[in-house]
């Protein structure tokens, strides 16, 4: 299993919106070398026709009626917000689309 | 630059396009919360926890929302999963509050299906279905400062969350390859069948204008005669079938273009411009983008039972193509008729006025004549008139009935249209009615001989069609809210 | 010092009953007590001195119009500020969230309440309660109260500690992979991690979500039980609740009697790396199992082995997911918001000043564990492994009641050791674990002191799947027993504050 390098630490940290300092991507890529080195083990069975789980419970189907509950107020949904404007929440120019 | 034409592209190349049509439902509430769904709302009103994506927050699905999708799923001939679940689709945006949409990946609740869509000569196209899934809507931004609201050059945005996690079915569908010169026609043929069967199937309005249906346009060329598909541009939020015509006809001119120049298509996103029809380039898509997607681990699978998928299957309704050609036979349309009562959006309220006990020649020629002129001229849909089917039958009632005459049938309408209240009503308040009785007709009448003592001679002289210009001077007294037939027997009677 | 601190919480509610002390008088004991010793422990973020006076004082009322008490009624509660509580702030141990107070309540937040416990603040935790002692807080460490200068564990520490420390009888706290059980066990005190599922997540701050479940924790094996059945059940606004009945815990704590249960002793959790007077402390535990009349017998779980490399796979991709809400749109921090930058910019700012290096550091892993080419090598493995192990759980409940380990490898190490050493510090959840993946029930319950340094010694006890009263059948009887033979229970011995 390969290591982790700084620039894939920069990459990672650019796709979950860290803008992380440059000795913590040399501090990080160490780490999680050897962590990532030691978890690799997993793959041992990534071989073997085993089903995966990804969830402790067998549980299926579980579904609300179409009924309408009460929302919150507006207040109360822009209560933690940084900056709000017109009851809607303001937030720094959008530069992505779509 | 100035783009080949479309003929000279499609000398050269052929079209590969791939839609994906995502659908509003019409639930009550979203699909992961109790929030109502109704349009118009105050901003932030129609919020919880979970769609405002607060720490602490899970989602529970809507099975309103479940059998929807299943319905849709049936009725594109699609197969149902025994066993699917949600995926999260991770990525950062201002309007996603979780910042990961929940969302189907290779586990969607339908897939492998088709839609056959009959193009305007009648030939029928089938487009395949790669699959049907569920996902949920995100919020709405306003971007403040700068020019007209545009992303660029503002300021700052504010974000309404009301419509965050509203049900989304996305329908993508498989390469759509054949169809040549008529790419454009398939591609606005397909959306608008598919319209027709979302609307069909109760599931949603589908109204393209309000975002009820959004479509992206994906398209590629490749030489013609070789099979290998070439790079494609994704030309988003289509937002009408006009458009998505000509937003397919557009990028095919505009790769051909580029193609015939020896440049290379970028894989990228594009806009596309209501005002001249073009589109302009947006996101390069580098398969940087990443969007881990993987089992949502806060909702438990779904599996539809076989029993309740079959229940659901034999109470679909009919489809829009079956009931389109049965109601062409049952209405004694031409082809071309029918076409245009198509194009009209007519067919719903004829079908709801004949079902009000209107005479089909009758519902068909108040809807495709007075109203929809109206609806063209104020550039509104038929279905929005201010007048109902059931008004439009009770007028065709009162004219079976001999109580209106065709005039005044057209002032009853206009009345019900200004909100003059129901016909009856209009013709009470506008004193409208056919003047049938007798007594009164007959003093009408008797005038008319006296007024006309050389008409009346000549009618005892057995020239019987001069007639005419006393049923006129008599329809004039009477403000034409007379019976004409019934005058002209009166007076004949009296004559005779 | 007042008594009141000292009372279970089942004496405190029956005193309260009986109207031999108030609940206000109770509630202000403990924030005494609070005021008195948490500078030093740090156990607490957030005291609500009037919300729990009024709290008790409704409860005072209640009683006074001669209506029926429920079995917690005005016994106070330390809560893991990872819990929403609304109009109180909820920060879970991070700077993203300083100051936020949430709109709503948690479900269990909602039934703490419904019960009339008395809610006498948030506790300290692992920052987004990713740790094993409380050092990752963005709000300083809380100390162990055996040690101030030791770790409480964690990321449930100030729950823990707030126990030991008796400035409460009751704690909440959140188990994902050990972080109710490994703080109990070092501390000296008793933390269940009922089956996943049965303890309502609305509300709970997603870590990992197929991991966490919240629990019931406390100074007593009956006050414990008392707890569980306060909080658990089927709960609609959680997918992933169990809709099916509570098994009685209460009545299985009372039991006392393990004559004629199998106990397996699971091979895989010893040998290097375990503190010698950890497995002495054990090993006496199993000894005492036997003669108190229950079968004990060897069992093997190969997969266990697995079980914490699965664990730092499943658990950060999950978290990468669940913490990418923190985005400083909505709520919480905002950092960098000078007009001039982008809302993509303020969001990378923000989290990079807002969460602590082992978040990021999970953000991380678990970002690349879900990233295309790494999916099938690390999460998809990961998830076969998760299915491994739950065969191995299966196939050792085949024949036994219950299965039985220590509950850490080591007791509490100094605060600062293994600050910087990731490796090192998720060690201490490797017996915790395989519970976490499997989604069955387990206890930890003191067992003891370790010799070589006085410090408490956690046993735990597995119990299949919605099984969770095996639990306190077997820990009710093992704590009776060992407070006969030592005359006391265990935390009479922790040094005074
Ligand atoms: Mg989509
Ligand atoms: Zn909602």
């Amino acid at each position: 299993m390969p290591g982790i390098t700084r620039e894939e630490v920069a990459h990672l940290a650019r796709l979950s919106r860290l803008e992380l300092q440059a000795e913590e991507l040399d501090h990080f890529a160490e780490q999680l070398d050897v962590i990532i080195g030691a978890v690799a083990r997993v793959s041992e069975v990534a071989e073997q026709d085993v089903p995966p789980t990804s969830h402790p419970l067998p549980l299926t189907n579980v579904m609300r009626a179409d009924e309408v509950r009460p929302s919150l107020t507006p207040e109360q949904a822009l209560s933690g917000a940084p900056a709000s404007e017109d009851q809607r929440f303001r937030v720094p120019q959008i530069l992505g689309e779509d | 630059m100035s783009l080949v034409s479309y003929e000279e592209a499609l000398a050269s190349y052929d079209p590969v396009m791939g839609l994906e049509v995502h659908v509003e439902l019409g639930t009550k509430t979203k699909m992961f919360c109790g929030c109502s769904t109704e349009l118009g709302a105050e901003p932030n009103s129609q919020t919880c926890p979970t769609c405002l994506g607060l720490p602490g927050s899970l989602p529970v699905v809507n099975a309103v929302g479940v059998e929807s999708a299943v319905r849709i799923g049936l009725a594109l001939n699609c197969e149902i999963a025994e066993w699917c679940r949600f995926a999260r689709k991770n990525y950062f945006y201002p309007d996603m509050p979780k910042n990961f949409q929940t969302s189907q990946y290779d586990e969607p609740i339908a897939f492998n299906g088709y839609l056959d869509v009959q193009l305007e000569d009648g030939e029928v196209f089938r487009v395949e279905i790669e699959r049907a899934h569920m996902e949920e809507d995100t919020g709405k931004s306003t971007h403040v400062g700068g020019a007209t609201g545009r992303i660029h050059g503002a300021e700052y945005s504010l974000l309404d969350y009301n419509r965050a996690g509203i049900p989304l079915i996305e329908i993508v569908t498989k390469p759509i390859t054949g169809a040549g010169h008529r790419a454009p026609e398939v591609a606005k043929a397909y959306v608008a069948e598919l319209r027709e069967l979302i609307r069909a199937l109760g599931v949603s309005e589908a109204r393209m204008d309000k975002g009820q249906m959004r479509c992206d346009v994906n398209l590629s060329l490749r030489p013609n005669g070789t099979e290998k598909f070439g790079t494609r541009s994704e030309t988003k939020n289509v937002n009408s079938l006009r458009s998505v015509e000509r937003a397919a006809r557009f990028e095919i001119q505009r790769h051909a273009t580029v193609l015939t120049d020896g440049g290379t298509i970028v894989q990228e996103t594009r806009h596309f411009h209501e005002e001249d029809g073009s589109t302009t380039a947006g996101r390069i898509k580098d398969n940087a983008e990443d969007y881990r997607y993987f089992p949502e681990p806060d909702l438990v699978p779904v599996a539809p039972a076989r029993e309740w998928v079959e229940e659901l299957r034999v109470s679909l309704p009919e489809l829009p193509r079956v009931r389109r050609a049965r109601l062409q036979a049952e209405w004694g349309l031409t082809d071309k008729d029918m076409q245009s009562v198509l194009n009209a959006g007519a067919v719903e309220p004829i079908t709801e006025t004949i079902a009000a006990g209107a005479p089909a020649d009758q519902a068909r020629k108040w809807w495709m004549g007075e109203l929809a002129r109206r609806a063209n001229e104020t550039g509104t849909e038929l279905s929005e008139q201010p007048i109902t089917p059931a008004q439009v039958a009770r007028v065709c009632a009162l004219v079976a009935e001999g109580k209106l005459n065709d005039k005044l049938a057209r002032q009853v309408i206009e009345g019900v249209l200004a909100g003059e209240g129901e016909p009856d009503d209009v013709v009470a308040k506008r004193d409208l009615a056919v003047v049938s009785d007798d007594s009164a007709l007959g003093a009408a009448v008797d005038q008319a001989i006296a007024d006309n003592p050389d008409v009346a001679a000549k009618i005892r002289d057995g020239k019987v069609q001069a007639v005419g210009a006393l049923v006129g001077a008599v329809m004039k007294t009477t403000r034409g809210q007379a019976d004409a037939a019934r005058v002209k027997d009166l007076i004949l009677e009296k004559l005779a | 010092m007042t008594e009141l601190i000292k009372y279970t919480a089942a004496e405190t509610a029956g005193a309260i009953a009986r109207g031999e002390v108030s609940a206000v008088e109770v509630a202000q004991a403990h924030l005494d007590r609070i005021d008195a010793v948490d500078k030093k422990v740090n156990a607490f973020l957030h005291v609500d001195r009037e919300g729990a006076l009024a709290a008790a004082r409704a409860v005072d009322a209640k009683r006074a119009s001669g209506a029926e008490l429920g079995p917690l009624a005005g016994v106070p509660l330390a809560l893991k500020d990872v819990f929403t509580t609304e109009g109180m702030p909820t920060t879970c141990g991070s700077k993203i969230l300083e100051g936020w107070v949430p709109p709503y309540d948690a479900t269990l937040t909602r039934r703490l309440k419904d019960a009339d416990v008395v809610i006498l603040g948030k506790t300290n935790m692992d920052e987004f309660a990713m740790g094993s002692s409380t050092e990752n807080s963005a709000y300083g460490p809380t100390g162990n109260p055996w040690d101030l200068t030791r770790i409480p564990g964690g990321s449930g520490g100030g729950s823990a500690a707030a126990l030991a420390a008796f400035e409460a009888p009751l704690a909440i706290g959140t188990d994902t992979g050990g972080s109710i059980r490994q703080p109990g066990a070092v501390t000296g005190t008793v933390g269940v991690k009922p089956t996943y599922g049965s303890v309502s997540r609305y509300g709970l701050v997603a870590f990992s979500s197929s991991l966490d479940q919240g629990g019931p924790c406390a100074r007593t094996v009956l006050d414990t039980a008392l707890l569980h059945e306060a909080i658990a059940g089927h709960d609609p606004l959680d997918s992933t609740s169990i809709d099916a009945p509570v098994p009685d815990v209460v009545a299985a704590a009372r039991t006392r009697d393990v004559r004629g249960m199998r106990i397996g002793v699971v091979k895989e959790f010893a040998g290097e790396g375990y503190q010698a007077g950890v497995m002495q402390r054990f090993e006496e535990s199993v000894e005492l199992l036997r003669e108190l009349g229950a079968e004990v017998v060897e069992v093997s779980c190969p997969s266990f082995t697995l079980a914490m490399p699965a664990y730092y796979l499943i658990a950060p991709s999950e978290a990468s997911s669940n913490l990418a809400r923190f985005d400083a749109m909505r709520y919480g921090l905002r950092v960098g918001d000078d007009g001039t930058r982008s809302a993509e910019q303020v969001t990378a700012l923000t989290r990079e000043a807002g969460f602590g290096a082992e978040v990021k550091r999970r953000i991380i892993l678990g970002t690349y564990a879900l990233s295309s080419g790494y999916y099938d090598a690390y999460y998809g493995s990961a998830q076969k492994v998760r299915t491994l192990i739950s065969r191995d759980f299966d196939a050792a409940f085949a024949g036994v009641d219950v299965l039985v380990s220590p509950t850490t490898p080591t007791t509490a190490f100094p605060i600062g050791e293994r600050a910087d050493d990731p490796m090192a510090m998720y060690l201490a959840d490797l017996c915790t674990i395989p519970s976490n993946l499997a989604g069955n029930a387990a206890m930890s319950l003191p067992c003891g002191l370790a010799p070589e340094d006085n410090l408490p010694v956690g046993l735990q006890i597995i119990a299949p799947a919605m099984a969770d009263d095996r639990l306190y059948r077997v820990g009710g009887a093992v704590e009776a027993a060992l407070n006969d033979k030592w005359g006391h229970a265990l935390l009479e011995e922790a040094p005074a504050l």
